[in-house]
């Protein structure tokens, strides 16, 4: 199934579209041609474009050549060939620093880290290196065809080192771009941008979709605005922020808290979670006056946290309740105890619960 | 690895698109991925029935074209036009002046920072001369060499070593961070070895593009022991990049010296065993260096895969103006290297015996004299000159400014019209 899918979809000549470009997946008009994809035939699909309509683009990694161990570059290499979808030593520092090189040379460079919990290796390229290279040069030299692309989050059992969520480390890092998608319409929306941003992007895959989040997605080659947060469900009450996989946590705990509370919540998907979209969030917050922040990674320091502070400092006079933060425990990734970590719909609907009531 | 008939077309299109750099013209079908498959074979490795360690191979010799008198070893090697030798000469005297002005000017407190290249002149001039304009240079610090021998003047240096308004960097890095995209000369960053990946990949670029170019990168002996290093070269090999490896071996990291930085044969040894094409070269002899980068040059473009070379020479130098290297090592060891092997003295002394220059005391005094002139001409000059306007701090963070940046310049713009006065701002631009 999977491979008939992507066999029909190789079919297509990108390379004829003009690239849309659209602010929201909302914006994208009914009526134009989609094809039923999970995750990681979204990341398949956006990948295979960017390589057709961008002769430079090179896409390498670890085990990236036979298709990925997520399956995400499937077919490509016999697409595009060896010397544009390749296999890189098994070096994470030398992968990243191999993809600012490419990038400083002209080429747009495609790296993936293997899983998110193997970047730090090469968190000095992308920190002291990839973010600063435009401006240490005074805009001589960039590296802003370079994207990373990265698995990240939860999966159900993979302990400490095949769960985190590293997002906060990076952005608190000027000069680089991080995004994260909640599902394949965006995903390939947002990749597609990320890919061909003028400034090095970190994108994180939420792995728990690869094959578990499926989409009606476009065929056409179309991009998503970086930088805005998407509105998915408007409320009244309450505020409710997440990225990646938790979106669909806070969605459920919305639905909960509707049943049950009768509260009205307004859900946003962050999607850039550097330089994030404060405008989005203010005027949803100065509509409710309640906020509550998720995700997985740990609570202090966060990238809730940033969101609270600046929601405190521009919405002060509308709040109702203190700004509330669930997420991960200030603990390694747990094995057994997942289930437990996890802020989950029952945390979130807890928090909505005590907000409501403050 | 290759099965039918079928296959070995595809193998035998993709070896001929290899050759003619065909492979925007070629047929996907040639790419198709090939499992891998390669069966047992005994014959593959040699078993010996005597358990011992492997032995280290013999020490890689260094290649030395003029002894230090100056006088000719390898006749063969004289072919550098006189224009070039020349330049390579006269460019070292310059890098030497410049170098003892700007150290001392750090010392009065006019430039905050400086890194002298004391006799590592012949290896950066050298590596300037032999390289094609067109080839991107990472550097690590201390090849200013290089950069003067393209073209970068004594106006650019002081430029950036002040941060004022006419520095390419705009004024955001420490002294010596040189970079000239017009020079093909990638700007310096102060973590070490950083940029020597970055070159692996710069150089796969230019075999992508099928262009006889190649990417040459700069790292000390020091900087070789960083897990950066070996991701470079590892990288360089298994994707045969254009990369150029230039190691500068010149005995110390700071104050550490090479017994504390490795224990195999230099640097050379461990490149060998990345399966990469090695040279070990006097770095104290221009005629050696120049010769040996043209052919690894060549090499590299001819082959499609890396070069490395180490030259092998000493920092005369402190490390820069905030060490003082005598707290660890002797003024006698410095001497005997200043005075006995000076690579600055060997080329003149070579260039004098060969006939191949005049020299003329009285007019050398005078060619010393005037850039020293020169450079205190444009250390008032650059001194003069306003640094970059505040609002230039928020620019090139990204292609554009992004919204958290925008609301930060307003913050700051706001903050400085009401308490400006505390900022010294005449010294900036205006915006």
């Amino acid at each position: 199934m999977l491979s008939k899918i992507l066999k029909k979809a190789n079919k297509v000549q990108y390379a004829n579209f003009a690239t849309a470009k659209y602010r929201l997946a909302k914006d994208i008009p009914a009526g134009v041609e989609t094809q039923h994809m999970n995750l990681f035939q979204a990341v398949n699909n956006a990948l295979d474009i960017a390589l057709q309509t961008d002769k430079t683009a090179c896409l390498f990694g670890e085990d990236v050549k036979f298709g990925g161990v997520f399956r995400c570059s499937l077919g490509l290499n016999e697409k595009y060939g060896t010397d544009r979808v390749f296999n890189t030593p098994l070096c994470e520092q030398g992968i990243a620093a191999f993809g600012i090189g490419l990038a400083t040379n002209g080429v747009t460079a495609i790296a993936e880290i293997q899983f998110g919990d193997y970047i730090f290796p090469a968190f000095d390229q992308i920190v002291n290196e990839a973010a600063k290279y435009r401006f240490r040069s005074g805009n001589q030299f960039d590296c802003g065809s370079l994207t990373i692309r990265t698995t990240w989050g939860a999966v159900g059992h993979g302990a400490l080192y095949h769960s985190q969520s590293p997002e906060a480390y990076f952005a608190h890092t000027p000069g680089l771009k991080v995004v994260i998608p909640r599902d394949p319409i965006q995903c390939k929306g947002l990749l597609l941008a990320s890919i061909r941003d003028k400034n090095p992007v970190i994108f994180f895959e939420p792995k728990a979709l690869y094959r578990n989040a499926e989409a009606d997605v476009p065929v056409m080659d179309y991009e998503l605005d970086l930088h805005v947060a998407d509105v998915i469900q408007e409320g009244t009450d309450i505020t409710l922020i997440a990225w990646g996989t938790q979106v669909r946590v806070i969605q459920e705990a919305a639905k909960l808290a509707k049943e049950k509370l009768g509260v009205s919540c307004e859900v946003i998907d962050l999607q850039t979670i550097y330089p994030y979209d404060i405008d989005t969030l203010q005027k949803s917050v100065n509509k409710t006056g309640r906020c509550i922040i998720s995700h997985e990674a740990p609570i202090t320091c966060g990238v809730g946290s940033e969101l609270a502070a600046n929601i405190q400092e521009k919405c002060f006079l509308r709040l109702e309740s203190p700004v509330k933060r669930v997420c991960g425990f200030d603990t390694p990734f747990p094995l057994v105890h997942e289930p437990i970590y996890l802020p989950d719909k029952w945390r979130v609907f807890d928090a909505i619960k005590k907000s409501v009531n403050y | 690895m290759i099965k039918n008939f079928r296959q070995v077309c595809r193998f035998a299109l993709y070896q001929s698109a290899l050759k003619t750099n065909s492979f925007q013209n070629l047929s996907k079908r040639a790419f198709c991925y090939v499992k891998h498959h390669k069966t047992f074979n005994d014959n593959e490795e040699i078993y010996t029935h005597q358990l011992s360690a492997a032995s280290q191979p013999d020490t890689i010799p260094t290649f030395r074209v003029i002894d230090l008198q100056g006088s000719v070893l390898a006749p063969q090697y004289e072919n550098i036009p006189d224009e070039i030798l020349n330049k390579i000469f006269d460019t070292m005297v310059q890098v030497e002046e410049i170098d003892t002005i700007l150290n001392m000017t750090q010392r009065q407190g006019k430039i905050s920072f400086y890194m002298p290249s004391f006799g590592e002149q012949a290896t950066t001039v050298g590596v300037g001369a032999a390289l094609e304009f067109e080839d991107l240079v990472f550097p690590q610090y201390r090849e200013q060499g290089t950069i003067i021998y393209r073209g970068y003047t004594v106006r650019d240096m002081l430029n950036q070593c002040i941060g004022n308004i006419h520095d390419l960097g705009k004024g955001r890095q420490m002294p010596v961070h040189y970079g000239s995209k017009a020079l093909n000369f990638v700007t310096v960053s102060s973590p070490l070895t950083t940029q020597v990946p970055q070159a692996s990949g710069a150089g796969y670029g230019y075999r992508l593009r099928g262009e006889n170019k190649v990417a040459a990168t700069y790292f000390g002996e020091g900087a070789a022991s960083e897990g950066d290093w070996h991701a470079a070269l590892n990288f360089a090999a298994t994707l045969s990049c254009q990369t150029l490896f230039l190691c500068r071996n010149n005995k110390y990291a700071i104050s550490t010296p090479v017994v504390d930085q490795y224990r195999g044969d230099g640097i050379a040894g461990k490149s060998i065993g990345y399966g990469i094409k090695t040279y070990r070269v006097d770095g104290n002899d221009a005629l050696a260096v120049y010769h040996t980068v043209k052919e690894a040059r060549n090499y590299i473009v001819t082959n499609k895969a890396p070069a490395f070379i180490e030259f092998m020479t000493y920092r005369i130098g402190d490390h820069s103006t905030s060490d003082h290297s005598v707290m660890y090592r002797t003024e006698d060891e410095i001497s005997s290297w200043k005075s006995t092997n000076n690579p600055i003295t060997r080329l003149g002394l070579y260039l004098k015996k060969s006939g191949r220059r005049v020299f003329d005391e009285a007019k050398d005094k005078e060619v010393r004299a005037a850039i020293k002139k020169d450079i205190i001409a444009a250390l008032k000059e650059a001194n003069e000159q306003k640094l970059p306007a505040w609002n230039t701090l928020f620019e090139d963070v990204y292609d554009q400014l992004t919204p958290n940046l925008k609301e930060q310049k307003e913050e700051l713009r706001q903050h400085l019209n009401e308490y400006g006065e505390h900022y010294n701002l005449q010294k900036f631009a205006s915006n």
